[in-house]
């Protein structure tokens, strides 16, 4: 939970995001994040962020599900406590499938959802720093992190340059923590303390 | 736009192949003429006329889902696939050929009164009980005249579609209002053409095809069964059509993005497949009841047991394993692979769901049902090449062309 320095550039044109994107890139800074306020096709590309992993593991996720139900209605129907069902062997395969395609979607889906908030970093209770609130509305927000080397007053000039409409420094913790709508002031004073 | 190669020409080695394939399957056709359709005894006849009719059914149906391809995107209002539109179009002029291919054999079938194939032909179906009653729907005239009706509607409002399409090749006819206008009839003409599709393979023409060889028996399934393995195997030859193309150098606009969503189709419907051959066969062998269980029985414990394993392998298991992964459906090499193998494996389901009620005793898959099928691939091959050739490779002025260019998945 440790607070770090960050170079917020606003920018209100998707057509001046992408190029301002790639000189930064170019230059060398680290982007933090980009936030907008709608799914910006190929952004993730001009960022150079991976492959998202999230369907590995809705597989994996997936298969727990089939081997979940499989081993467990074949154990009760076959050893814990064998029924006859109308003439029917113990080991009805066909029977089980639709039970096994249920589990195996309520694994997947469940276990995929519940990755996706742990990725993104959303859940009820949790308090995450807002960078811009336009990022919401009408402004897409270019986060970009400094490190030692970064000269933050370089960085703010380098970035009006290239388009953007607002530039600002915060010092701010990018993870998330736990934490109450109502008290957000009081909980940034005291991370604040804390830091 | 001028550095396009919009003009296919036809390799020479592709005319080769096909007049190979041809000569093969015309040589098989006529040993088989001799040794099985005239030679042999009653059962090698009825052998012989199934093998023709399967194959004539299958490679009609998986072309006409080339137009149903076509026209269910145009109602879905879909742009991605202009690029290549011209290759299902190209694929649909095959629906009037084979169409007439297989009413020849049909109609050789009802002429001949063959009663060991179509059963409700023969004099007893009239006093037996259950067939009675389907004779209102099984007769040789609403036999002949739904599928005169079946086949010519299908390339007539095919071909209807083909000519709209090539409006889109002239500047002129294609400004402003002019192409909404364009699009407006285009959806007009599809949506006919899927009424009569849903009309046709969503349900009676599998009925009357291929269900009432098994005259007694029946399912609610067979039709959308029949349909799901038709175009998902029809996707499969798009896909093919379009890798060879851009192997030749054709086709700069279409990418992996296409290929893509190709593949998802593929990917889709391969498992919608599953499910209603699922839900068909657990049905079935749930309830138990004897006149039900009688399709199953010589197909999971007789001698076509085997093949009832290799299709769910081939048509569902490798499917789902290999074209689950993005990167599958973008690779050229695996989309080409799992093509192949889906039609290879949805030529074997209709093997079985054919030729299963007509050989009851014995699986004579061989060299007769290869040879044929190389036939009707060599004759697909020949017109589809020759039909591409016949117009631009692109509809240059489609209102959707850029939405197609520009396609992100």
């Amino acid at each position: 939970m440790a607070k770090k320095k960050f170079v917020v550039g606003c920018f209100d044109d998707e057509a001046v995001l992408f190029p301002a994107v790639k000189k930064v890139r170019t230059a060398g800074y680290k982007i933090h994040d980009i936030y907008t306020p709608f799914p910006v096709h190929g952004l993730d590309h001009a960022m150079g962020l991976r492959e998202t992993s999230l369907h590995t593991a809705g597989f994996i996720y997936g298969i727990t599900g089939t081997t979940t139900a499989l081993s467990g209605i074949g154990w009760v129907f076959t050893k814990d406590w064998p029924v006859n069902i109308g003439g029917k062997p113990h080991f009805d395969l066909p029977a089980w499938i639709p039970i096994t395609f249920e589990l195996t979607v309520l694994f997947a889906a469940v276990g995929m959802v519940l990755t996706f908030c742990y990725l993104c970093q959303l859940s009820p209770f949790i308090k995450k720093h807002h960078f811009h609130e336009r990022a919401t509305d009408d402004l897409f927000v270019m986060v970009i992190e400094c490190t030692e080397k970064t000269n933050s007053d370089d960085l703010q000039a380098f970035l009006r340059t290239n388009g953007a409409v607002e530039v600002n420094v915060q010092n701010a913790e990018p993870g998330w923590w736990l934490g109450l709508y109502g008290k957000e002031d009081q909980l940034i004073r005291d991370t604040q303390v804390v830091a | 736009m001028a550095s396009i190669r919009e003009q296919f020409e036809i390799p020479g080695k592709l005319k080769t192949w096909s007049y190979a394939l041809i000569g093969v399957g015309v040589l098989a056709f006529i040993l088989g003429l001799v040794t099985k359709g005239i030679g042999g005894n009653e059962h090698d006849h009825n052998v012989f006329i199934g093998t023709l009719m399967y194959n004539s059914i299958f490679f009609t149906l998986i072309c006409n889902a080339s137009m149903f391809f076509i026209c269910a995107t145009t109602l879905a209002m879909g742009g991605w696939q202009v690029v290549f539109r011209r290759i299902p179009e190209a694929i649909s002029t095959m629906v009037p050929i084979f169409g007439s291919i297989t009413f020849v054999i049909l109609l050789y079938i009802i002429g001949s009164h063959n009663h060991h194939i179509y059963h409700w032909l023969s004099e007893e179906a009239k006093s037996d009980p259950v067939l009675k009653g389907k004779l209102g729907f099984l007769n040789p005239t609403f036999y002949i005249t739904w599928s005169v009706l079946t086949i010519g509607l299908w390339s007539v409002l095919g071909a209807r579609i083909r000519k709209l399409s090539s409006e889109a090749d002239d500047a002129i006819t294609m400004n402003g209002e002019a192409g909404q206008s364009f699009i407006w009839r285009n959806t007009v003409s599809a949506a006919l053409f899927i009424v009569w599709f849903a009309l046709t393979v969503g349900s009676t023409v599998p009925w009357l095809w291929m269900m009432s060889i098994d005259a007694h028996w029946y399912s609610t399934m067979y039709s959308w069964y029949t349909f799901a393995s038709s175009f998902v195997s029809g996707m499969s030859l798009i896909a093919l059509w379009v890798v060879y193309l851009k192997n030749k150098g054709y086709l700069e606009y279409a990418n992996e993005e296409h290929l893509h969503d190709i593949g998802k189709f593929m990917f889709a419907f391969s498992i919608f497949w599953t499910y209603l051959w699922f839900s068909q066969y657990m049905l079935i062998w749930y309830a138990n009841i004897p006149e039900e269980t009688i399709y199953f029985k010589h197909r999971v414990q007789g001698p076509y047991r085997g093949l009832f394993f290799l299709n769910i392998i081939l048509n569902f298991v490798c499917p789902i394993l290999i074209l689950m992964k993005r990167g599958a459906k973008r690779n050229y090499t695996l989309i080409t692979f799992m093509s192949v193998l889906i039609i290879f494996g949805h030529w074997v389901d209709f093997y079985q769901m054919v030729m299963g009620s007509i050989s009851k005793e014995e699986v004579t898959l061989g060299w007769l049902d290869f040879g044929i099928a190389a036939l009707f691939v060599g004759l697909m091959i020949f017109f589809v090449a020759k039909a591409l050739a016949k117009k631009p490779l692109m509809p240059k002025y489609h209102p959707f062309l850029k939405e197609s260019i520009i396609h992100h998945t």
